[in-house]
């Protein structure tokens, strides 16, 4: 009878595995492929991070110095190419922008990012950073696919270039739905480059949203590989043990 | 367990002067190596000792995050953060919590639904089954409000909708639901009250009935997968010619079970430990916020059968009995089913059909809770799967009543073994 209660529990928990693959798979998002273990992607992605979006974005979670022991930096190098706030190196990364003005000035004061990732996945943070487009209609002249009528300027469009939307014929009744996003105006990177550049910076935000995945998937294959052995020896003491049950 | 200690004298003076006192050892030896077990315990059987791990895991990960933890609106979020980031090993002690939260109910819903296929319910087990459904109630009060503690957007508002079907019962319902929050939304009270709840009330009253029902267990013994009596056969000294002693047959099998078990919760703490969000949910990394509704709110994966027969009923009255009447149900088992038989092994085959339709209907409706809930068709799929958790009882019932029920002979001793 153990036979079959086995295969079927072994049946269930396969396919609670497959709904949960399937329910977590969101939709029509670019796969980011970031890779945490990548260290030299991370300090690009830093250094996007640090340039592009602190001004504005914190990351109130996250302390330089814990930048610097992750990411194989010096304190000094931190200090000099990430802190651009003259912030302590034990503190965490807090934008020197007042929130009170931000919500004046972006109509809503820009979020902290330090569990951006971990709120939306790296899949849609990616696509994201990819899906601005020219739209004259909102007050920051720039509008996004993946977040319509988002608030944000994109800070981003010297590297991508100018991103101008094909609209689909609209259904009536129905306003004209964005088809795809074309090219205007190149930037300074192709968009191989800029793939790139978004792929490194979502990894580190990524890193940012859980630092302790680095120790976490590090020392984990140790823990199974002990805890396989422990088994192991587990059932052959209880074999030894149950030869006398007749 | 306590009921009869057997007389044990130790030959060493010391325990011998410990034991005339206070027969612990006596006490010991009648819950482990004298305590018999049936020998063909399968797969199904693992579950019970693995609660018992869980819980231990529980309370012992839950007083270091305790330590580290601020139960207030204000600071419980970052606080969680703080464990997470710059406590030494916070990350995996919270992980082993969270895992732990969502394995207790995996394997208690497995242990539950054990005893409904080997009737283990039944005479004279009916209170053992009753004090289990009092630990599986506690269990589910324990694990909403800890829930609750992160201040997350899934915090708030799971806790919100949770707490408002208090607001059901007449008259009383909104005074009732405010006494509960000590607001008017979930707020700093509530989380406060909540904290002292998770972390002493119910971890007291969770033990006791953990206690009671071992108690209960090992008055009455182990049912087994064939449904067989074994103190009915017993040999020359008075012990059960199907029985083992637990200590050390059965404590060496559940180290095997412990073993296994624990690779596949290490699995899950140290490669997924959100569990592709079922776990930890992606709108619980969002500080609690009550102007900002989330897309879909719905409560952790093991509420979510019964939170599917709230969202599917119109009424929401008629939805909140419907919720309550599932889990009440089950607490009368033991007379709802009027069958001598207990294992499905010698039953009529339309109870195994029944069961297994009963198993379908409370996973389909786990799907449909935890869904989006824009599909107009999930909504009467979810009506037909309440209609059939239901129906699952009155058939029972009338199956076992009125003596349809077509059984195989069961056999007089246990029928197989490792």
């Amino acid at each position: 009878m153990t036979k079959p209660f086995f295969r079927s529990l072994v049946l269930a928990l396969g396919l609670l595995t497959a709904t949960a693959a399937l329910a977590a798979e969101g939709d029509a998002l670019d796969a980011a492929h970031t890779n945490i273990h990548d260290v030299a992607a991370m300090q690009r992605g830093a250094r996007t991070f640090f340039n592009y979006c602190a001004g504005c974005h914190s990351l109130e979670y996250m302390r330089y110095s814990r930048i610097a022991q992750d990411l194989d930096l010096s304190e000094a190098q931190v200090m000099t190419n990430l802190d651009m706030t003259g912030d302590k190196f034990g503190n965490p990364v807090i934008s020197a922008m007042p929130a009170a003005d931000a919500a004046k000035w972006f109509g809503k004061a820009p979020p902290d990012l330090s569990l951006e990732v971990a709120a939306k996945g790296p899949d849609w943070v990616y696509t994201y950073l990819k899906s601005f487009y020219v739209d004259p209609t909102r007050p920051t002249g720039w509008n996004n696919t993946v977040f319509p009528n988002v608030s944000m300027p994109f800070p981003l469009w010297e590297l991508q270039g100018v991103q101008t939307p094909v609209y689909a014929p609209a259904r009536p009744g129905h306003d004209p739905r964005v088809e795809k996003l074309q090219l205007g105006q190149p930037g300074l990177q192709t968009p191989a480059q800029y793939d790139r550049t978004i792929r490194d910076l979502t990894t580190f935000l990524q890193y940012v949203s859980e630092p302790a995945a680095l120790q976490r998937e590090r020392i984990g294959v140790w823990v199974l590989l002990y805890l396989a052995v422990f088994t192991f020896l587990a059932l052959l003491l209880k074999r030894e043990y149950w030869k006398d049950v007749h | 367990m306590a009921a009869a200690p057997n007389a044990y004298k130790p030959d060493n003076k010391a325990l011998a002067w410990i034991e005339e006192r206070l027969p612990i050892i006596g006490f010991m030896r009648s819950a482990t190596t004298d305590y018999y077990a049936p020998k063909n315990f399968n797969v199904m059987y693992y579950f019970g000792s693995l609660a018992l791990l869980v819980l231990v895991n529980q309370i012992v990960t839950g007083i270091f995050l305790t330590m580290n933890f601020n139960p207030s609106a204000a600071g419980a979020f970052a606080s969680v953060q703080y464990i997470m980031r710059d406590v030494e090993w916070g990350w995996l002690i919270r992980y082993m919590h969270t895992t732990g939260a969502s394995l207790f109910f995996v394997v208690v819903y497995l242990h539950m639904f054990r005893a409904l296929m080997y009737g283990s319910y039944k005479k004279p087990r009916e209170l053992l089954w009753i004090l289990g459904m009092f630990v599986y109630l506690a269990l589910m009060a324990e694990a909403f409000m800890g829930y609750v503690l992160p201040w997350g957007q899934m915090s708030f508002w799971g806790a919100k909708v949770i707490i408002s079907l208090f607001g059901a019962v007449p008259v009383i319902g909104n005074k009732l639901v405010e006494w509960i929050m000590g607001d008017f939304l979930p707020a700093d009270a509530t989380l406060n009250r909540f904290f002292a709840l998770h972390v002493i009330a119910l971890p007291l009253v969770l033990l006791m009935l953990v206690v009671l029902h071992l108690w209960a267990l090992h008055e009455v013994g182990s049912n087994n997968p064939d449904g067989v009596e074994i103190k009915e056969n017993k040999d020359a000294d008075g012990k059960p010619l199907d029985g083992i002693p637990f200590h050390p047959y059965y404590t060496v099998k559940d180290l095997f079970g412990v073993g296994v078990f624990l690779l596949i919760a290490a699995f899950i703490i140290f490669y997924q430990p959100t569990f592709f969000g079922f776990f930890l949910e992606h709108d619980n990394f969002v500080p609690a916020n009550n102007l900002v509704t989330p897309a879909a709110i719905h409560p952790v994966w093991y509420f979510m059968p019964f939170y599917a027969m709230l969202r599917v009923i119109p009424s929401k009255g008629l939805g909140v009995i419907t919720l309550f009447s599932a889990i009440a149900l089950l607490f009368f088992m033991p007379w709802i089913d009027r069958g001598k038989v207990k294992s499905w092994r010698y039953r009529g085959v339309s109870y195994k059909i029944a069961l297994g339709l009963f198993a379908l209907a409370f996973i389909w409706l786990g799907k449909i809770g935890g869904g989006e809930g824009t599909w107009i068709g999930d909504t009467y799929i979810g009506r037909a799967l309440t209609g059939v958790y239901f129906a699952f009882f009155i058939f029972l019932w009338a199956y076992t009543y009125f003596g349809w029920e077509k059984t195989k002979p069961v056999p007089l001793r246990v029928t197989t073994h490792d």
